[in-house]
């Protein structure tokens, strides 16, 4: 049977986040559908049409998604997703928030957060902070799932050559208004899709000396993250943070400075390629995933880190 | 109006857990165990709620074994006015909860359920959603502000990108952010009252709801681990490191 992909887009542009679950589709095995609900979303049902292995691509194009409401996109997926063996989407704030919607409505269990896919009906889940991974399977006749990101490559943006259909919205549930949105800014890569990741912790005592890691992190090309202790403290916006109820990153590359290494905040980052950790309390949890291990004050080490790749 | 509050108890978040050796779960006898901190935080939501005199009945609720009654009377110290405890051994995914959490709506009549955004055990990060969609009404995830109107509730939400802004018609459900508010320490005279005050007890059948578990656990593992790596003396040590044995930059 089909597998349906719920696109995350913001009307104008596809978010690179589909193709990882394009990529989580493909090894379930079947054809790949992508639903593309939006208001004037033609350029983004366009590119998805594009994608390395998708065959079919449904825009439903209404005022009532102008907005990803979960109140008025779930009926849409349920009406579509009876002919479908799955439903997916990306498990970042909007999938999370939209799939168990549609689950319940289909009156189906969900799987959340899946890192690995054993077969069509089994599926790997971390649990507890990623302290614990576990196996399971549904017997649900349609399976509900969101897919960590991090955890399946993208799939190639072009390459493919799908047919664009419509299809009919459902119109507005009326009981939810979005009233508007606070995107933070930044010249810099997103956290996610970042090929390095410079964190801040607690140990950097201000928002203001976040600029230190701002510095280093445009030498690198970098991401900036925080802990939640950072972001708690007002330094940092909050979608800065890395952790299990944060963001989940695994880039190329990932320094952590001033931050203790909490099971919540490795839960966010143990998947990275290479850590390094700056800190000044040598037995911090942090240095026990590090690859690298600085024992610094940070206010020292890392103007100095920037200066020395200014050298090469 | 009333605001239902529902409560998990599970691991508490300072333990580190042990996969169990035949890989059928999670250890958990003689283990600490805590409210939800996510449901800590929507229980003192609710409690202010009322405190600002907006709500008049803040109602907890659990669905899990008999041990779970004390999570019910951390909340009742908190502030809360009665719990109820769904009475089950069963392990409880985030559907058949919602189910029982909808039987319950439709006996208490709430205006406002605030869940946690995600239970710490399961991770799942569900259940307000599917309690949401059996109800017909909106959703308010991962709160990081919560304004109550009359007919209506703002709620600003965490999102992926920073922060967005919806307003809900009343009835609705919110899930609760670790930004949405500083749970209070219950006070040694309010722990003393909290034991007065009512836990009723009932089964998931009176309910006329099927908790059985949808999603078969077939393994739980431990995550590979991660070799501890090196110390170097300092950055230019580092950097060449980075450079010349990792390459990554
Ligand atoms: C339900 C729940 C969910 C959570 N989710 C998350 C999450 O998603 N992400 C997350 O990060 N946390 C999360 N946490 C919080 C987590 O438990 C820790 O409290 C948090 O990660 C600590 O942040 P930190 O390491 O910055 O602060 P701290 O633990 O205070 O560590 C600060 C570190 O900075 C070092 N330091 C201080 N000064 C200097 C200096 N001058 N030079 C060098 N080093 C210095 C110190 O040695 C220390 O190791 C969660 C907690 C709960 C209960
Ligand atoms: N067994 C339960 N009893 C009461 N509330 C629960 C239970 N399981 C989950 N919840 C609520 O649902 C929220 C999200 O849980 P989950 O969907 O499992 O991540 C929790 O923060 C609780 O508010």
């Amino acid at each position: 049977m089909a597998i349906l992909v719920i696109a995350e887009h913001d009307n104008a542009a596809l978010k690179p986040a589909t193709l990882n679950a394009v990529t989580a589709a493909a090894k379930i095995g079947g054809d790949v559908h992508v639903l593309v609900a939006g208001q004037g979303a033609q350029a983004v049902a366009d590119a998805a049409s594009k994608i390395a292995g998708v065959a079919k691509v449904l825009l439903a194009d209404d005022a009532a998604y102008a907005h990803p409401l979960p109140e008025n996109v779930s009926p849409l997926v349920v009406g579509l997703a009876k002919g479908y063996g799955h439903v997916l989407a990306a498990a970042s704030s909007e999938g999370k928030n939209l799939l168990p919607r549609v689950a319940a409505l289909l009156d189906v269990a969900a799987i959340s957060d899946i890192t690995g896919v054993v077969s069509a009906d089994t599926f790997e889940r971390p649990i507890y902070a990623g302290n614990a991974i576990a196996t399971v399977k549904s017997a649900d006749p349609i399976k509900v799932v969101t897919v960590r990101t991090t955890a399946f490559e993208a799939a190639a943006a072009t390459g493919g050559s799908a047919t664009v259909e419509s299809v009919a919205g459902t119109g507005a549930a009326g009981t939810a208004k979005f009233v508007g949105q606070e995107l933070t800014k930044s010249e810099r890569p997103e956290l996610t899709q970042a090929k390095i990741v410079v964190s801040g912790g607690r140990g950097m005592q201000s928002g203001d000396n976040f600029k230190l890691l701002e510095a280093l992190a445009d030498k690198l090309g970098a991401a900036v993250g925080a802990s939640r202790a950072a972001v708690d403290a007002g330094f940092v916006p909050n979608d800065y943070q890395v952790g299990q109820t944060g963001k989940i990153v695994a880039p190329e590359l990932y320094i952590a400075v001033g931050i203790s290494g909490a099971i919540q905040h490795l839960a966010g980052m143990k998947d990275s390629k290479v850590i390094v950790a700056i800190n000044k309390d040598e037995e911090a949890p942090i240095f026990q995933v590090a690859d690298y291990g600085l024992v610094a004050d940070l206010f020292k080490a890392v103007p100095e880190l920037t200066a020395e790749l200014d050298k090469a | 109006m009333k605001v239902l509050v529902p409560v998990k108890r599970v691991v508490d978040y300072n333990v580190k857990i042990r996969v169990k050796a035949d890989g059928s779960g999670v250890e958990t006898a003689n283990v600490k165990m805590s409210m939800n901190p996510f449901d800590e935080i929507a229980v003192e939501e609710a409690v202010r709620l009322k405190e600002a005199g907006k709500a008049t009945e803040v109602i907890v609720v659990t669905v899990g074994p008999t041990a779970a009654q004390e999570t019910l009377r951390t909340a009742l110290a908190m502030g809360a006015d009665r719990g109820i405890l769904v009475q089950t051994d069963a392990e409880t995914q985030p559907l058949a909860v919602a189910k029982v959490l909808k039987a319950l709506v439709d006996k208490e009549g709430p205006t406002l359920v605030i869940l946690g955004k995600q239970a710490i055990d399961d991770d799942c990060n569900q259940t307000g959603q599917m309690l949401a969609a059996l109800l017909g009404w909106p959703q308010g995830t991962f709160a990081s502000k919560v304004v109550a109107g009359d007919g209506a509730v703002t709620v600003t939400r965490e999102i992926d990108g920073g922060l967005e802004t919806v307003e809900l018609t009343l009835p609705a459900v919110v899930t609760a952010d670790l930004r949405l508010n500083e749970p209070r320490y219950a006070s040694l005279p309010n722990i003393m009252k909290a034991k007065k005050k009512p836990i009723e007890t009932l089964a998931p059948d009176a309910l006329g709801v099927d908790v059985a578990p949808r999603l078969t656990t077939l393994k739980v593992a431990e995550p590979p681990k991660r070799k501890a790596g090196v110390k170097v003396a300092d950055v230019a040590a580092l950097v060449d490191k980075l450079k010349n044995e990792a390459r990554v930059i």
